[in-house]
């Protein structure tokens, strides 16, 4: 197989002499889609992205046609804010990392379109306050593009204000979440809200229509217009459409981003082609497709897909984790998810009650502490989770774990409560055998070799 | 991977005393004005700011941040508490956030951390906040997920961002703090 990459969003990321400068963007053709867009017209780039059938990159892959639809720019007498979401922190993932650091005027250029095509005069771009050098490189371009007339007022001539402004959080994962980042951009603790409303869309920043998108979907609109909806849903599969970046970690030879046609390539292509291959000769395990709270998928699973036969009518046929094409819809039907791209591979030397147990840390810290299912539920999980692995697990514990985990998934304001859940069921699930042999070899100590995943 | 150590300076280890200098209160005058809807919005950045200044948020900052926002005390304590990036005791002129999320796990971040509390002296549970050297120059801690897996383990040192952090690596950064 030779699939190879496809570079759109990340077409001059790592290029030699590519600088994150004004300058040099605009000598690649910058900032002349919003001028194509203000000719088009707001409505004209909204009719686009419902073409497009571009899905949100953040995690959910909710369209984002659909999302912008629900609110009329023409009807609506509020102020519409929109926010860009760069509070990148599911583990496993990378990407937008390198479009802020490496081409933030690309972001910028996708943010002002959106903002233009849903009538919006303040944005605010929301990142986590661990990318210290991201924040001082969105706000020298911020500064460069309102000096060059793309931000600020009378953008171009156009007659169109907008300002910008980057907000930094303060390291609270919940906050990627849409309604606990307006809650925390609204200066208080980042509570996801109740819904409904669904969306906020209805009610959003300071009760506001609002409009929360990925910092890779915003750069995807700025493409859209480049291209027109039509071009761009060719690219990528029927409902899986435009480019996707892959953040691969963990045991691989070659770790990285790595963008691709969405569903272009598979499971397997990914790790032994692009990817070089499990590290040290070893062999693969099982992978977490989607960011850390993505259900984990082991090697030598079989799925049932459902494809049309010849004759028209659907057939179900076997799927290997290996042969899953890598898009929203494939890893779905898998029982998984495409969720934020980040994709964690473990090989066959690794432990799964201590990567579960790292995984389960991650959660307890991070709950925001707000229903109790989930607050008192992934300390528990984290707390069980850790005395299996030290050799001090009790005979019902994997029950246990399982029971805790199903309580928690449903019963939560947000969908942290699944997120935190789903690892713990999965793993449960698909390696169960391996939580109790360590339950019953209790008091032998535990594996150190890699000085335990769990702290 | 050899980006130079920047920060540290004296401020960044507290004790929260000093002056409220005019370019500080300018500088967040200025950050109000980015929220025209609502002022509370700038708390966040008002606690960074005053963190970055004076080291760490005691009562001083909360109690001169709420009088900048109108706010009560205990609505700007209350996001202190929540956010993990601030803190209320000084930690040492070397801050070092150590990755400790699963993809920097299986690349050893365990290792990195171990051979960072060595090198620093410090001791300690690591659930219970930053372990912090005794002459105050260094403290450590683990961070969740620092956004950068396929370069793991990753570290921050201050503000600066350093990737496959090996136990030799950390060594170097450690000598590099003067």
């Amino acid at each position: 197989m030779a699939v190879k990459e496809r570079r759109l969003i990340l077409k001059h990321v790592d290029a030699p002499g590519y600088t994150p400068d004004l300058a040099c963007y605009r000598k690649h053709g910058g900032y002349e889609n919003l001028k194509k867009g203000l000719a088009m017209g707001a409505h004209a780039i909204r009719e686009e992205v419902k073409k497009s059938q571009l899905r949100g990159r953040g995690g959910a892959g909710f369209s984002t046609g659909v999302k912008w639809g629900f609110i009329d720019p023409a009807k609506v007498t509020k102020p519409i804010y929109l926010i860009c979401n760069a509070d990148e922190s599911e583990p496993g993932t990378f990407k937008d990392r390198q479009i802020i650091h490496k081409d933030p005027h690309q972001l910028l250029e996708g943010m002002i379109l959106s903002c233009f095509a849903n009538g919006v005069k303040l944005a605010y771009l929301y990142i986590r306050c661990e990318f210290t050098t991201g924040w001082k490189v969105l706000e020298k371009a911020i500064a460069e593009a309102k000096a060059a007339g793309f931000l600020g007022k009378n953008i171009l001539s156009s007659g169109y204000d907008l300002e910008i402004y980057v907000h930094r959080g303060a390291g609270a994962y919940i906050c990627g979440e849409e309604t606990g980042l307006i809650e925390s951009l609204e200066g208080k603790r980042a509570y996801p809200r109740i819904k409904p409303p669904y969306f906020p869309a209805v009610l959003g920043l300071y009760m506001c229509p609002t409009i929360v998108n990925n910092v890779e979907t915003l750069c995807n609109v700025k493409h859209i217009v480049e291209m027109g909806g039509d071009a761009f849903a060719k690219i990528g599969r029927p409902n899986n459409t435009g480019t996707r970046i892959l953040c691969v970690s963990g045991d691989v030879v070659k770790p990285g981003y790595y963008e691709f046609e969405c569903g272009a390539l598979t499971m397997g292509e990914l790790i032994h082609n692009v990817c070089g291959g499990i590290r040290d000769g070893n062999r693969l395990k099982a992978v977490i497709p989607g960011g850390s709270s993505a259900k984990v998928l082991r090697a030598g699973e079989v799925y049932k897909f459902k494809q049309k036969g010849p004759d028209g009518a659907m057939v179900e046929i076997p799927m290997k984790l290996e042969d899953i094409p890598l898009d929203f819809d494939s890893l779905a039907t898998a029982g998984s998810m495409a969720g934020s791209g980040g994709i964690i591979v473990m090989d066959h030397k690794r432990d799964m009650v201590e990567c579960l147990a790292n995984i389960a840390g991650f959660y307890a810290h991070e709950s925001c502490g707000q229903c109790t299912p989930c607050r008192e539920g992934v300390l528990w999980m984290k707390k069980i989770l850790a005395r299996i692995s030290e050799g001090h697990g009790r005979g019902t514990d994997a029950e246990l774990l399982k029971d805790v985990a199903d309580k928690i998934a449903g019963r939560t304001i947000c969908a942290f409560g699944e997120a935190a859940a789903w690892p713990v069921q999965s793993f449960l699930a698909k390696f169960k055998e391996e939580f109790n042999l360590r339950i019953r070899r209790n008091g032998t100590a535990a594996k150190k070799d890699i000085v335990s995943l769990i702290h | 991977m050899s980006l130079p150590l920047e920060a540290g300076t004296e401020a960044c280890a507290g004790p929260e005393k000093g002056e409220i200098s005019a370019d500080l209160v300018r500088k967040a005058d200025e950050i109000v004005r980015q929220y025209p809807a609502s002022k509370r919005s700038a708390v966040l950045p008002l606690l960074h700011l005053w963190q970055e200044q004076f080291g760490y948020l005691g009562p001083r900052g909360v109690e001169w941040i709420s009088q900048k926002l109108d706010l009560q005390e205990i609505q700007v304590l209350e996001l202190v508490t929540f956010y993990p990036w601030f803190r209320q005791r000084p930690y040492g002129r070397f801050h070092f956030r150590v990755c400790r999320t699963l993809p920097c796990a299986l690349g050893g971040a365990g290792k990195t951390f171990a051979a960072l509390e060595k090198l620093m002296g410090v001791k300690g549970d690591p659930h219970h906040g930053a372990l912090v050297s005794e002459d105050g120059r260094f403290s450590l801690e683990y961070a969740e997920c620092l956004a950068s897996c396929g370069t793991a383990p990753v570290i921050l040192c201050n503000d600066d961002f350093h990737e496959k952090v090996d136990e030799a690596r950390a060594a170097e950064l450690v000598a590099a703090c003067k």
